[in-house]
C-alpha cells in the first residue's frame, strides 16, 4: 500500500534523526584519540579520567541526592495534588490552583529560576543543596500531579464505594483500595520527577549555592569550554542508566500485559 | 384500587396489613443535583423479608434512591428511616445495609477470600470467624474452589457471584443489587434470577434491586415501584403492575399494550363498586368491566394487551364483547407468539398476539386478510392518569 | 449512573480532605505564585551595589506605604530605550514561531504514522518517541556540537564522500540554523506525542465513512483527520512554543554571539552583569508576553481533563 510506506519512510527518518546523534556519541566515548573526528581505536580511557575526576563523582553523588529526595517529596505533593484536582470539583480558588499545577510544565526555565532565587534571597534562606531540592520538587511535582491525575480520572469510583459500603472509614480505603491501585502511575511519576530532575541545569543553576553543583551544571560549563570525550562517557553512562531504567519498566508492563492475557484466558474456559 | 386478582395473590404481604411496621420508609426524600431533581418528594414503604424492585428507564432516580439509603448521597429533604431510626448522617461504613455493584466493585489487586473477607476485617472479628464466614460464603455461591483466584482470572458470571459473596458477607440487614445481572448474558441472567430468590428466601433478607429490565423486576420482586421523573408512579405485585397498571405511563412501560384515548360514554361504576365504563374512542365504542372513579366526559385511555386480544376472519356472534374491524398490516413473528398489526378503516392500528400453537405454513390469516378482533369485557383497562 | 455530588460522603469536608488540597495548595502559593510577586517588585526596583545587588525588598510592613512612591519603572524605560532588548524579544518570538512550524511539519507526519502503525508495533513506537526525552536535554544539545562543528562529523562526512573538499567546512554551528536544529531535535517528543495521543485516538471509521460517500483520502486528509487533530496540534504547540521561547541552553550551546534570544539575555544581565532588577524586568516582560500562549495551553489541558 502506498500510504504504509509513506508511513515507513517518515518513522525510518524520524527515529533516524533522534537517534543518530545519541549514537555518536556514545560511540565516541570509547574513542582512543582526544579528537571528535577522528578514530583512534577503541579504549575505556576516558571512562577511567571520568572516574578518577573527583569534582565530577562528587557532583554525581549531589545530584543523586537531588533527585531522589525532590522526586520523593514532589510525588507525594503531586499526588496530593491530583486527588485534589480529580476529587474536589469546588473548592475556593480552585481555578488558580489547576493554574498553579498546568503552568510550570510550560515556564520557561529561567523565570522559574530567576524568581525561585529571588524568593530565597527576599526571605534570607542560604542557597545550596536544600534550595535546589526545594526548587525541583516545585517544578516536578506538577509533573507527578499530571501523570497521576490521568490515572485517577479513570479510577472506578465504585471500588472506594464499596470499601465504604462494607464499613472501611474514608482514610483506610485511601491506604487499602485507592492508593494501591493508583500506585504504578505515582511510581511512573516518581520516575518522570527523578529524570527530571537529573536533567536540570537552568533551575538549579540559578538556586544552587556554593558546595551544591550538580552534575549539569557541570558538564555545562566543561562542555562551554568544547567538546571532550570524558563528557562523552559520563554522557553514555547515564543513557545507559535511562535507557536500561525504560527496558526494564517496559518489559515487566509487558510481563503483566502478558500475564492479564492469560488470566483472561482462564476466566473464558472458566476452569482450575 | 385495582380490584382483587385472586389467583396470584401471594401468602407474603406485609403491604396489606395496615398495622405492619416498614423496615424501610423513605419520608418525603427530595434529592436535587444544582438544578436538576433526581428523586421530587418520594413517600415509600419497604418490608422486612421484601424483594423490592425499583424499575424505571435511566435517569429516573431509582439509582439515586438506591445511593441515599446506602449513604453515598444525602437526601436534600426529607429522611430516610431504617427500623424506626432516622439513619440520616450516618456514613455508608456505619450503616447496616450492603451493596453489590452494578460494575461488581471487586477490588482488583485482592483474590476473592480477600474480597469476600474485607466487609468482616472491617469490624475486627477474630481470625478463625472471618475464615469460618468467608468459606461458608464461597459454599453458598459455589465458588469454594475459586478461593485464591483474583477477580480478573473469573469469568462475567463467577465475579458476579464474587460481588454477592462480599456483600453478604457482612449479613446486611438490607442487601442493595444496582442492576445486578446487567452484566451478564440472557441465559445466565435467567438462572441467576432464580438463584437469588432462592438465596434470599433461605436467608431471609430484605432485598431492594434497581433494574431496568421489566422482565427482571417481574421474575423476583414481592413487589415493584414503577419509577419516572424522579417520581414513584405506582407500587404493587408483579401481576398487579401487569393486569392493572394504574397509568398509560405504567401500563406502557411495562409489555406491550394497545392504547386508545376517549371519553367516558356511560357508568355505572364508581369507587368501591366495580360496573360497566363505555368509552368512545373516537367512533369505536368499547365496554370495560372495572371499579372506576371515571364519570361521563371525562377523558380517558382505554388500554388492552394484545395476547388478550383474539383475531378471527368471522364476524363475532356474541354481540356482548368488544369488536373490531381491520386490515392485517404487518406480522410479527416472535417464534412462540405472532404479532398482527390491524390497520382499522381509520388508520389506526391495533395489535393481537396469537400464541404459534400450529407450524408457520399453516397460519390461517395472513397479509391483506380483512380481519376482527375481540376481547371480552374484562380484558381491557381504563386509565384515567 | 447517577452523578457524584458534593454531598458524596468521600467529598465532605473533613480535616484530612482539606489537608489534601491545603498542602500541595500552600507549596505552589509559596514557592511558585510568591516569587512571581516578588520577581514583580524588584524589577521596579533600583540596582544597589550592595550584596544582594538590589535594594532589600521587607524593610518592615511600615515600608508598603512609601512602596507606591517607591515604584520605579526606570528598568523598564531601560528595557524598551535599548533597542538591543526589543531586538531580543522579537527575534525569541520568531524563533519560537519558526520552530513550532518545523515542528508540526515534521512531528505532524510523525505522529500520523504512528496511529496508522499496526496496533502492535504503536507501544514500541510510542516508547522509541519517548527514550530520548527521559536522556538528559543537555546531553542530547552536547552531542550536535560534535556533529555541527566546522571540524565536526557532518563536516567529515561531506568530505568523504566528496561533496566538499579537504578545506571546506560546514559553516552551521554557531548560527540561527543550528538553534533550530537544536531546538527541533530536543523538542520533536514533546509535538509529537499529543499528536499521536490526538490521532490515535480517531475513529477510524471516520475515514471509511468518508471513502464510502466518495471522498478521496487526501482530501479526506484535510476534510476530516486534521481538523480531528486540532486539539493536539494546539497543545503540541503551546507545550512546544511557550518553553522555546525563554529557551537558554540551546542558544547558548550552539547560537552564535548573533542569535539574540531573551532567555540568553536574561541569563547574562543576572550571571553576567549581576544587574538582577533589570534581569527580573526581562523576566516580567517575557511573562506578559506568553501569559495568552499559556492560558490557550490551560484550556486545553483543562478540556482534556
Amino acid at each position: 500500500m502506498k500510504s504504509s510506506r509513506f508511513d515507513a519512510t517518515v518513522l525510518t527518518l524520524g527515529f533516524a534523526f533522534l537517534y543518530i546523534p545519541i549514537i555518536i556519541l556514545v560511540i565516541y566515548s570509547f574513542n582512543a584519540s582526544k579528537l571528535v573526528t577522528v578514530w583512534g581505536g577503541f579504549s575505556l580511557q576516558w571512562y577511567r579520567t571520568m572516574w578518577s575526576n573527583q569534582g565530577l563523582m562528587d557532583a554525581a553523588w549531589i545530584t543523586a541526592r537531588v533527585g531522589v529526595i525532590s522526586a520523593t517529596i514532589g510525588t507525594v505533593l503531586g499526588t496530593l495534588a491530583a486527588l485534589s484536582l480529580v476529587r474536589f470539583t469546588r473548592f475556593p480558588g480552585r481555578m488558580l490552583f489547576s493554574g498553579m499545577i498546568y503552568a510550570p510544565l510550560v515556564m520557561p526555565e529561567v523565570i522559574t529560576g530567576l524568581s525561585m532565587l529571588l524568593l530565597f534571597v527576599a526571605v534570607g534562606i542560604d542557597r545550596g543543596f536544600w534550595t535546589v531540592i526545594i526548587a525541583h520538587t516545585t517544578f516536578t511535582m506538577c509533573y507527578v500531579a499530571i501523570v497521576v491525575q490521568s490515572r485517577l480520572l479513570t479510577f472506578d469510583r465504585s471500588l472506594e464505594e464499596a470499601a465504604l459500603d462494607l464499613g472501611c472509614p474514608p482514610v483506610k480505603t485511601f491506604f487499602k483500595i485507592t492508593l494501591p491501585l493508583i500506585f504504578p502511575a505515582v511510581i511512573a511519576g516518581w520516575m518522570l520527577a527523578f529524570t527530571l530532575s537529573l536533567d536540570d541545569l537552568v533551575i538549579a543553576s540559578f538556586t544552587t549555592g556554593p558546595g551544591a553543583t550538580t552534575l549539569p551544571i557541570k558538564i555545562y560549563s566543561q562542555v562551554r569550554l568544547g567538546v571532550t570525550p570524558e563528557i562523552n562517557a559520563i554522557c553514555t553512562i547515564l543513557i545507559g542508566l535511562v535507557t536500561i531504567g525504560v527496558i526494564i519498566t517496559s518489559i515487566s508492563t509487558k510481563q503483566a500485559e502478558m500475564r492479564r492475557i492469560r488470566d483472561e484466558h482462564v476466566a473464558a474456559r472458566g476452569t482450575t | 384500587m385495582a380490584k382483587s386478582l385472586g389467583p396470584v395473590k401471594r401468602k407474603f404481604s406485609p403491604w396489606t396489613d395496615p398495622s405492619a411496621v416498614p423496615f424501610i420508609r423513605f419520608e418525603n426524600i427530595t434529592k436535587r443535583f444544582g438544578d436538576f431533581t433526581a428523586v421530587d418528594n418520594l413517600t415509600l414503604d419497604i418490608y422486612e423479608r421484601e424483594f423490592f424492585s425499583l424499575l424505571g428507564p435511566s435517569g429516573c432516580g431509582k439509582t439515586t434512591l438506591m445511593r441515599m439509603l446506602a449513604g453515598f448521597e444525602e437526601p436534600t429533604e426529607g429522611r430516610i428511616l431504617l427500623q424506626g431510626k432516622d439513619i440520616s448522617g450516618v456514613p455508608p461504613y456505619r450503616r447496616p445495609t450492603n451493596m453489590m455493584f452494578q460494575s461488581y466493585a471487586l477490588f482488583p489487586h485482592m483474590t476473592v477470600e480477600k474480597n469476600i473477607a474485607f466487609g468482616l476485617e472491617q469490624d475486627n472479628l477474630p481470625k478463625g470467624e472471618i475464615a469460618t464466614r468467608v468459606e461458608e460464603m464461597l459454599k453458598l455461591v459455589k465458588l469454594e474452589q475459586f478461593a485464591k483466584r483474583k477477580p480478573n482470572q473469573l469469568s462475567g458470571g463467577q465475579r458476579q457471584r464474587v460481588a454477592l459473596a462480599r456483600s453478604l458477607a457482612k449479613r446486611p440487614k438490607v442487601l442493595l443489587l444496582d442492576e445486578p445481572l446487567g452484566a451478564l448474558d440472557k441465559k445466565l441472567r435467567e438462572e441467576t434470577q432464580f438463584e437469588l430468590m432462592d438465596l434470599q428466601t433461605k436467608l431471609g433478607l430484605t432485598f431492594l434491586i434497581v433494574t431496568h429490565d421489566q422482565e427482571e423486576a417481574m421474575t423476583v420482586s414481592d413487589r415493584i415501584a414503577v419509577m419516572d421523573k424522579g417520581l414513584i408512579m405506582q407500587v404493587a405485585t408483579p401481576a398487579e403492575i401487569y393486569e392493572a397498571p394504574n397509568s398509560r405511563y405504567v401500563a406502557d412501560f411495562i409489555g406491550d399494550i394497545n392504547i386508545l384515548e376517549g371519553t367516558v360514554a356511560s357508568t355505572d361504576s364508581a369507587l368501591g363498586a366495580p360496573g360497566t365504563v363505555r368509552i368512545d374512542c373516537d367512533g369505536i365504542a368499547v365496554s370495560v368491566e372495572q371499579e372506576c372513579q371515571a364519570v361521563v366526559g371525562d377523558k380517558v385511555a382505554f388500554a388492552v394487551r394484545p395476547e388478550k386480544v383474539r383475531i378471527a376472519p368471522d364476524q363475532p356472534a356474541v354481540t356482548s364483547v368488544n369488536a373490531v374491524y381491520g386490515e392485517v398490516w404487518d406480522i410479527g413473528y416472535l417464534g412462540d407468539f405472532s404479532v398482527f398489526l390491524v390497520k382499522l378503516a381509520d388508520g389506526r392500528v391495533v395489535r393481537a398476539a396469537q400464541a404459534n400453537v400450529s407450524r408457520l405454513v399453516d397460519r390461517p390469516i395472513t397479509f391483506g386478510d380483512m380481519v376482527w378482533l375481540t376481547w371480552p369485557l374484562d380484558a381491557g383497562l381504563v386509565l384515567t392518569r | 449512573m447517577a452523578s457524584v455530588s458534593e454531598t458524596h460522603p468521600a467529598n465532605k469536608p473533613s480535616p484530612a480532605r482539606w489537608l489534601v488540597v491545603a498542602v500541595p495548595y500552600l507549596w505552589l502559593l509559596l514557592f511558585f505564585v510568591a516569587p512571581f510577586l516578588i520577581i514583580f517588585k524588584i524589577s521596579l526596583s533600583e540596582t544597589a551595589i550592595a550584596m544582594p545587588p538590589y535594594t532589600p525588598l521587607f524593610d518592615g510592613f511600615g515600608a508598603i506605604g512609601d512602596f507606591v512612591s517607591e515604584l520605579d519603572f526606570d528598568n523598564y524605560l531601560f528595557l524598551t530605550d535599548d533597542p538591543l532588548y526589543i531586538e531580543a524579544y522579537l527575534s525569541s518570538l520568531r524563533i519560537a514561531v519558526i520552530s513550532t512550524f518545523l515542528l508540526l511539519l515534521i512531528g505532524y507526519p510523525m505522529a500520523l504514522a504512528m496511529a496508522r502503525a499496526p496496533t502492535m508495533l504503536r507501544p514500541t513506537l510510542v516508547m522509541l518517541v519517548i527514550l530520548p526525552f527521559w536522556t538528559s536535554f543537555l546531553i542530547r544539545v552536547y552531542a550536535w556540537i560534535g556533529i555541527l562543528k566546522p571540524d565536526g562529523l557532518l563536516t567529515l562526512l561531506f568530505q568523504s564522500v566528496g561533496l566538499f573538499g579537504a578545506d571546506d567546512q560546514v559553516q552551521i554551528f554557531r548560527t540561527d540554523y543550528a538553534v533550530f536544529i537544536g531546538i527541533v531535535y530536543s523538542y520533536l517528543p514533546f509535538m509529537v506525542l499529543p499528536l499521536y495521543s490526538a490521532l490515535e485516538k480517531m475513529d477510524n471509521t471516520l475515514l471509511e465513512a468518508a471513502s464510502d460517500l466518495g471522498c478521496p483520502p487526501w482530501k479526506a486528509f484535510w476534510k476530516i483527520t486534521f481538523p480531528l487533530s486540532l486539539p493536539g496540534v494546539i497543545a503540541g504547540s503551546m507545550i512546544c512554543f511557550i518553553p522555546i521561547t525563554g529557551e537558554f541552553v540551546i542558544p547558548d550551546l550552539l547560537g552564535g554571539a548573533d542569535t539574540l534570544m531573551i532567555g540568553k539575555t536574561l541569563w547574562t544581565e543576572f550571571f553576567g552583569n549581576r544587574d538582577w532588577p533589570l534581569a527580573s524586568a526581562v523576566a516580567v516582560i517575557l511573562l506578559i508576553m506568553l501569559v495568552v500562549p499559556i492560558m490557550i495551553f490551560q484550556n486545553q489541558q483543562k478540556k482534556v481533563a
